[in-house]
């Protein structure tokens, strides 16, 4: 199935100021893969995720989304499949109520008031917020709203995830919690993270940005497996594959 | 500073829960409740400039509603103080412009400048009053909806339910940036005039960041310039019988002078 197949060619984008983001960034994620993209603070992994969903347009190279090239015309077809998922909640959730943000996405697909209905109270489910229906998302703690995100982007019923740092600002067990949600999806998953431990939790492979280009690109194991690689991009290994610091093994 | 800003967010939080109480009050239409309370203020701003007696009687509406909605009035007449300084300071010029002498009661000479300055702050807490309670007994995105569903333009609804719900967010910015400046001022208790500029300058740039960031997630989530909801509206009998008893008490108040004839009812019994 090439259906759900995000590819990226020689991707090159400079911000107006000059600052150049990205410096020709190539990679192809299959359907059902759950890919980490890591780097240092600056490395380009936000403005990456950026252009999947075509919020920003590259100064080079392309972006596809299953069978068709990201362009002006495809732009709301692609922002279907794309289910995007801020660093900060609060951008996403703009409604007065947990219920009438989760329905916004679909309200706007045109769908019937039932469907509605039963996607909002499907999505809610899954991410366990079926009580705060009629809260209010800017009196919820910030790992409700990061779940009430998350739920507003899955009534959309997309075929692809993409997440800003979705585990940052969680106290442990609201980031155990997420963990868990985001494995029981079979969506193709894209996570720009700075936590390495929830990577080899969730992803199999791992993109490493570094200074806007693709430092390396493989199996998650392997990636953090090799320290050389990691020291040059300003990353440290996971904890849980470091050495015991109190007895030094 | 900071922390007075704290209360004031806290105190916008509080009208929003007021507006969360179940009475029969709250369960109304939306529309039900904007199109008594835009007759309400229709009526009440339809009296001349040197109306008193004949407002009075418009007190029992919020006096009503208080009482059927469960409201706590200290929390709302605070409210009211907070915006009256604006009404003060266009009215207090009245007694000066206009000496004319209106009441004489024995020695006491009231001129129409007092007199009117008098109507206006009537007028100013009744209408201000109302569109407060509009907002307990409705919540303010309610309304909006209702303004919506009466044909307001869009582009005003979207604008109105956006500032509202930013509102928030904005304010938290603010304070952070507040605290922020504190923490590293040392002595100084005020933020100097230039840093002030900077500090709202800064603030603009983080709205237009964050506008920028909000629009993209609606066009994430497919926008098309209307915000729907799936809230049912529904205008059915209670509705139906709100709207007339108040607008039938509206129209009684303002064709009678109710506080005239109590008056003399009053005088003829005690003769
Ligand atoms: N709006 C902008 N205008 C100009 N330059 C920008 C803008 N946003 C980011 N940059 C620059 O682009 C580069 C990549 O930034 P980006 O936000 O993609 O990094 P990141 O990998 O997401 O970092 P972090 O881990 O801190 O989130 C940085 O050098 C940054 O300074
Ligand atoms: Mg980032």
């Amino acid at each position: 199935m090439s259906h759900h197949i995000v590819e990226v060619k020689d991707l090159a984008f400079t911000y107006p100021d000059r600052t150049p983001a990205l410096q020709g960034i190539s990679f192809r994620i299959h359907h059902g893969e759950s890919v980490a993209i890591v780097g240092a603070n600056g490395a380009g992994k936000s403005t990456l995720l950026l252009h999947l969903n075509g919020y920003l347009t590259p100064t080079g190279g392309q972006v596809r989304i299953g069978d068709y090239p990201l362009t002006r015309e495809t732009l709301r077809e692609v922002r279907r499949t794309v289910g995007m998922v801020f660093q900060d909640p609060d951008d996403q959730l703009f409604m007065s109520t947990v219920f009438d943000d989760v329905a916004f996405g679909p309200l706007n697909l045109d769908l019937p008031v039932d469907e509605v209905t039963a996607r909002v109270d499907k999505a809610l489910a899954t991410v366990g917020l079926s009580h705060l229906k009629e809260r209010p998302p800017h009196r919820l703690s910030s790992g409700q709203k990061r779940r009430v995100a998350i739920a507003s982007v899955l009534s959309m019923a997309p075929d692809i995830l993409v997440m800003d740092e979705p585990s940052s600002g969680l106290d442990p067990r609201a980031r155990r919690q997420l963990i868990e949600l985001l494995r029981s999806f079979h969506h193709t998953k894209i996570i720009a993270t700075h936590d390495l431990d929830m990577v080899v939790d969730l992803c199999e492979r791992t993109i490493v940005m570094h200074e806007g280009r693709v430092k390396a690109d493989g199996p998650t194991m392997a990636i953090f497996g090799d320290a050389e690689l990691l020291e040059s991009c300003c990353l440290e290994k996971p904890l849980r594959m470091q050495g015991c610091p109190l007895c030094n093994k | 500073m900071a922390s007075k800003i704290d209360k004031v967010f806290y105190d916008i939080g509080r009208l929003e829960i007021l507006a969360e109480q179940n009475s029969p009050i709250h369960r109304l239409d939306p529309r039900a409740k904007l199109l008594v309370t835009i007759f309400f203020v229709l009526a009440v701003v339809s009296y001349g400039k040197y109306a008193i007696a004949d407002l009075l009687p418009f007190f029992l509406y919020p006096a009503i509603i208080i009482g059927l909605a469960n409201l706590p009035v200290g929390y709302l007449l605070k409210k009211l103080l907070i915006v009256s300084p604006f009404v003060l300071f266009i009215g207090i010029f009245n007694p000066f412009i206009d000496r004319e002498i209106m009441v004489q009661f024995g020695p006491l000479a009231i001129s129409g400048g007092w007199v009117s300055f008098a109507s206006l702050l009537l007028r100013f807490s009744l209408t201000v009053g109302a569109a407060l309670l509009l907002i307990a007994i409705t919540s303010f995105p309610a309304v909006c909806g209702a303004l919506d569903k009466m044909g307001a333009p869009r582009i005003l609804t979207v604008q109105l339910l956006m500032l509202y719900r930013y509102l928030f967010v904005l304010v938290e910015e603010g304070i952070r940036m507040i605290r922020a400046h504190a923490l590293r001022s040392f002595s100084r208790r005020r933020p100097r005039y230039r840093i002030y500029l900077q500090l709202l300058g800064n603030l603009l740039l983080r709205t237009i960041d964050r506008a920028q960031r909000i629009h993209l997630a609606m066009l994430s989530r497919a926008f098309s310039g209307e915000i729907k909801t799936v809230r049912q509206f529904n205008f059915g009998r209670s509705e139906l019988l709100f709207l007339l008893l108040a607008t039938g008490a509206l129209i009684t108040l303002r064709t009678t002078h109710l506080t005239d004839l109590l008056g003399r009812l009053l005088l003829e019994i005690s003769q």
